[in-house]
């Protein structure tokens, strides 16, 4: 036992522990057993028992029961049976009852954070000061949202009942990102925790009832994989909200491939962490502690990829050392301690095995000289001597290891960090507004924090690019996740061929349609072409018959054309009214094209003409009016909610009205920035050929739309695998199999199935959002 | 912090244990400050979060602040009779018996320094005749530096034969308000000629530069010219000592150190009150300096009341029973 005076020799921290008393006196209450919670009650599981322990001891906490196939069927039951009247509650009703969750998860912050390191290993620094203060938040925000939904929300519905799988990194905190935004919108839920953390969830089932929510609205079942597998094949499931590894996300994609349920998936992550020679070094290098060194590193946006100037990188390097020598492994609930246990010795393993496999690679590695406890603990650690084509450069590790890279400008910094397939998060650090804000847009992540890092909050959506998912959580943008557009009364479409006699061009010249490749008719590669006939079986015309190499080539075109994105919205929307004005100089001959194809009247052939150039407008009209929103988090700075373009879109037209929904789909797409592959209507698409003209003599720069004619379906599926298409939007009739054939680089996939091209509803922002995806940069500022 | 090395560093022989010296103004050093407020503050604000020390480890924590506190009066109503019980208690600034129970009454407990105006100089070396108690004088015009350079040198000579063996100077915060840290740095090397042996601490007012980037660069200007300490606050600008100010000025002690091998101390000033207050600068020095911070040679806390709130948690230490001020022999 050290003295007084002795410490007085040594200043030594000493212990410093958190009790944890009132939680063993709570799962004691619970007879350390605990149940799954469906339809407001403790139901008892019918699957085997397993533990849940304490990572840093080793020792049991709890038994839990794995929830068995009927297990969860009674639990999507009770959801089903409580979602229409919570959806009919009155906004506020709903906002009580969040706000009653809110308070309470307040009311029992310290029992929940140390029930969170008990069982996940985290500091109880974190969970006391971080975790739970964000749990409580996200519920006070998003009870704000249920009582502003109707009015801010018109026009929009509940999904129903949302199933949410969620990680063991953040057990609580992902649980409130998941049910706050979910039942504000009036879904009920079916929750299952990671198997290695559920015990915070099951608190979270306690206070529900103490909340008095009505019983079903949240059901709460445990279990492992296989729970979870059982779960995402329940067929009375309207959207599935899953956290977790990229490998589960894209099973869950190939799962639900074209059931129609909804998916968001917030995957994983290789972050960079950008540090310019003109940051203040310091607060960089206490950024990087923030970064991998927060929560053990198992944090899917890590700043996991240190990229630094090459002219501050070795003294960067040296800083980030001493500071490493000062960090403290150790027993999570001493409050002295920064870096707590690994989850599970399995995790461990996992991380021990990447680093000996860099080290192999010829990685240097660097870990300070304090010691790290034995057990499921792992030391702070840097890995230096690795290049981009190192396998610790691309894996995530999720673990407290940072790899390090240097750079030498900011087009490389750029270059470098979107060297990934993941896309979640990056931090930039730079005294020089200029220079972070010019990277900000540049890198593809779904959060930039500029001199921050791993910064949340309810007000900013969080969620990624590429394949680290998609869909958002927090903000306004994370709310459009739960609703669906309530369906519109369809105008009637008048597509029935008339009676009126068919026109045929007999006396024209040929006209050979080609495709439409970076700005240029192209002869398809096949050396093909494919008859176009009418109603009655004659003759109108001949296009190319497309293939596998000329989706290539037009993906090829459309990617180099990427200073699209760049040009200004005013730019792209004159572009826009150009085609519009060109279209309606041959309004005539576009009308007598619909009605050679597709045998409609010429009134009807002509209001599709004309809706088309209406369309043209209002997307040139939007081009520079899709704002994004500056958000409002606790912070002295500000959150910037970017609208960015998707990148390249693919679009797979429906038969229906063949020029008015080709024209309704790239030219909102066009409008946000993207470029476009369009494969038209496979049974009419000679009034897509015929706008090549317009095209070319509308100034729209080569490579931003390119149109390939031929077999929709298979075209459409070699546009779903080719990885340098970031969107489908697909109306043909397999979209299984292109939600299946996505899942390889998760892919935004949008089929709808069909849609009422002659009305309004197919216009505006709904189009827009499935344009473009929300970037949050945030940037706390200060003299 | 500073992102140019323009000085090599010192071999770490011999004249690293040694007095900072004046070097050569730089210019370019003092340009290549870079300080993220935000940054700053988050760290600052979360440090006491992640540090904490509890039972014995506290009781010699707040132990270390007492012998690192400058017990100060700097009042318009300063006395000689005042200063006479300042000093008394500076030479016994906790109760004997609470200091047996600790088992540390053998170790002449005292505070850092008495610190005074001028004119308490000669009450306050006679006070402490027969200890190793220095006498700190604030001079140079304290606390705005305004009045005329000759006079503040003069000064400064007056209170070092006065029998003052540490001198904290005010620099003209109008010199660092108009970017001209070659004159912050051309007085500071008068101060420090002026004040001899004696130790001199340079006080920033923080409070008055308006940006941590200007704390930084005064600090260093004074650093360049031989400050023996950097320190926030006078206790009379609008805003004192914070953690803020200390992280910053802690950084670039640490780059100095790295850059020169000499070792800047540290005083934070004004407002420090509570026993919680001085811990978690005591935290600081450790996470950023290092334990060689945190000894009254490289360490010091510039306040007045601070002593009574940790002879009260030094006593329910031993005790067990929270503590009442009226216990506390007063300074």
């Amino acid at each position: 036992m050290s003295s007084v005076a002795q410490i007085l020799e040594t200043m030594e921290y000493g212990p410093a522990p958190e009790s944890d008393a009132p939680v063993q006196a709570w799962l004691e209450k619970h007879g350390r057993s605990f149940e799954l919670y469906i339809g407001g009650g403790w139901i008892k599981g019918t699957g085997r028992r397993f533990d849940s322990t304490n990572p840093a001891t080793g020792k049991k906490l709890a038994s839990l029961v794995e929830a068995a196939p009927g297990d969860v069927d009674a639990a999507v039951k009770a959801a089903r049976a409580a979602q229409p009247g919570w959806a009919k509650l009155s906004g506020h009703a709903r906002a009580k009852y969040l706000y009653a969750l809110a308070r309470l998860v307040q009311k029992h912050a310290r029992l929940f954070a140390v029930l969170e390191t008990l069982d996940n290993g985290k500091p109880i620094r974190e969970t006391r000061d971080i975790d739970i203060p964000l749990v409580a938040r996200h519920f006070y925000h998003h009870a704000g949202w249920a009582e502003l939904l109707e009015s801010e929300f018109p026009d929009h519905a509940p999904l129903g009942v949302v199933e949410q799988v969620i990680p063991w990194n953040f057990p609580l905190l992902m649980l409130a990102w998941k049910i706050a935004p979910a039942l504000a919108c009036g879904n009920t839920v079916v929750l299952k925790p990671a198997e290695d953390t559920s015990l915070t969830a099951l608190l979270f089932a306690e206070i529900c009832g103490e909340a008095k929510l009505p019983k079903g609205v949240v059901n709460i079942v445990t279990g492992a994989g296989e729970t979870g597998r059982v779960l995402v094949e329940h067929p009375d499931i309207d959207k599935i909200a899953f956290t977790g590894s990229t490998e589960v996300g894209r099973a869950i994609r190939i799962a639900t491939a074209g059931t129609g349920k909804r998916l968001t998936l917030e995957l994983g992550g290789k972050s960079p962490f950008v540090v310019f020679e003109n940051a203040d070094l310091d607060a960089a290098v206490e950024g990087a502690v923030d970064a991998i060194w927060f929560n053990q590193g198992q944090v899917c946006c890590a700043g996991s990829r240190l990229l630094v100037q090459e002219s501050v990188e070795e003294r960067f390097l040296a800083r980030l050392r001493a500071r490493m020598e000062t960090l403290r492994v150790g027993d999570p609930l001493d409050k002295v301690t920064d870096i707590g246990a690994i989850v599970s010795m399995k995790q461990r393993a996992q991380i021990d095995a990447k680093v000996k496999k860099g080290l192999a690679e010829g990685a240097t590695l660097f870990q300070p000289k304090a010691a790290c406890p034995d057990g499921c603990f792992y030391p702070p650690t840097l890995l230096t001597n690795v290049e981009p084509a190192s396998t610790l450069a691309q894996e995530e590790i999720f673990g407290p290891v940072l790899v390090s890279m240097s750079f030498r400008t900011p087009a490389e910094a750029a270059q470098l960090a979107n060297n990934t397939r993941y896309g979640l998060a990056a931090s930039i650090w730079s005294e020089d507004i200029n220079v972070a804000l010019d990277l900000a847009p540049k890198i593809k992540a779904g959060v930039v924090w500029i001199n921050c890092t791993n910064q949340f909050d309810a007000s900013s959506g969080f969620g990624g690019y590429r394949e680290s998912g998609f869909g958002r959580e927090g903000g306004r943008e994370g709310i459009f996740e739960y609703l669906k557009e309530k369906a519109t009364k369809a105008t009637a479409v008048m597509a029935a061929p008339s009676s009126e006699p068919q026109l045929e061009d007999t006396d024209a010249i040929d006209r050979t349609a080609k495709l439409f490749i970076g700005g240029k008719q192209a002869r398809p590669d096949s050396g093909y072409s494919r008859a176009i006939l009418s109603p009655s079986g004659a003759l109108v015309g001949h296009v190319g018959e497309g293939s596998r190499k000329d989706i290539r080539n037009a993906v090829e075109a459309a990617v180099k054309s990427e200073g699209w994105a760049n040009t200004t919205g005013h730019a792209r929307a004159q572009i826009l009214y150009y085609c519009a004005e060109n279209l309606s100089a041959r309004a005539v001959e576009f009308t007598d094209r619909i009605r050679a194809m597709t045998g409609v009247t010429k009134a009807i052939a002509g209001k599709q003409v004309d809706l088309t150039i209406r369309r043209l407008f209002t997307a040139a009209a939007w081009a520079d009016k899709f704002d994004g929103a500056v958000h409002n988090p606790p912070l002295r700075g500000v959150v910037l909610a970017m609208n960015e373009p998707m990148g390249v879109i693919g679009i797979a037209c429906p038969d229906d009205a063949p020029l008015l929904a080709f024209a309704s789909l790239w030219a909102p797409a066009v409008a946000m920035g993207n470029r476009v592959v369009i494969v038209p209507s496979e049974k009419y698409p000679l009034s897509a050929t015929d706008f090549y003209q317009v095209l070319e003599t509308s100034d729209m720069p080569a490579g931003v739309v390119n149109i390939v004619t031929g077999p929709r379906d298979s075209l459409a599926l070699t546009l779903a695998e080719h990885h340098g298409v970031d969107a489908l939007w697909y109306f043909g009739g397999d979209g299984k199999k292109i939600e299946e054939a996505s899942a390889d680089d998760l892919k935004r996939i949008w089929a709808p199935g069909a849609l009422d091209w002659f009305g309004a509803g197919v216009e505006g922002r709904a189009i827009l959002r499935r344009a473009t995806q929300v970037k949050n940069v945030w940037i706390p500022y200060g003299a | 912090m500073s992102n140019v090395h323009s000085i090599s560093p010192r071999e770490a022989s011999g004249s690293e244990e040694g007095r900072n010296p004046v070097a050569a103004y730089d210019n370019d050093l003092i340009e290549s400050v870079r300080v993220n407020r935000s940054a700053a503050e988050r760290r600052a604000a979360t440090l006491p979060g992640r540090r904490t020390v509890k039972k014995q480890w506290q009781a010699a924590w707040l132990v270390r602040a007492i012998q690192c506190i400058d017990l100060t009066t700097l009042s318009g109503d300063d006395t000689p009779g005042r200063v006479r019980r300042l000093c008394a208690k500076a030479r016994q600034p906790v109760r004997q018996e609470l200091l047996d129970a600790m088992g540390i009454g053998g170790i002449g407990l005292t505070t850092g320094a008495v610190c005074v105006y001028h004119a308490m100089v000669t009450t306050a070396v006679e006070a402490l005749r027969g200890t190793n108690i220095p006498v700190a004088a604030v001079s140079t015009g304290f606390p705005a530096g305004l009045s005329p350079l000759n006079l503040r040198i003069k000064e400064i000579e007056a209170s070092v034969a006065a029998g003052a063996r540490e001198i904290d100077i005010v620099i003209d915060r109008g010199h660092v308000l108009t970017g001209n840290f070659r004159a912050v740095y051309d007085e500071m090397k008068l101060f420090r000629e002026a004040c001899g042996p004696a130790h001199v601490k340079a006080i920033i007012g923080a409070g008055d530069l308006g940006t941590l980037v200007n704390v930084a660069k005064a600090s260093l200007a004074c650093m360049m010219a031989g400050a023996d300490f950097i320190k926030t606050s006078t206790g009379k600008e609008p805003v004192n000592a914070t953690m803020s100010f200390a992280l910053v000025m802690c950084r670039v002690i640490r780059d100095w150190r790295q850059m020169t091998g000499y070792k800047v101390g540290f005083k934070p000033a004004g407002g420090i009150s509570t026993a919680k207050d001085a811990m978690n600068y005591e935290f600081i020095m450790k996470e950023e300096l290092g334990n060689d911070w945190l000894k009254p040679d490289l360490f010091r806390l510039g306040a007045s009341s601070l002593l009574t709130d940790i002879e009260r948690q030094l006593e329910h230490f031993v005790s067990g029973h929270y503590s009442a001020s009226y216990r506390h022999p007063m300074a």
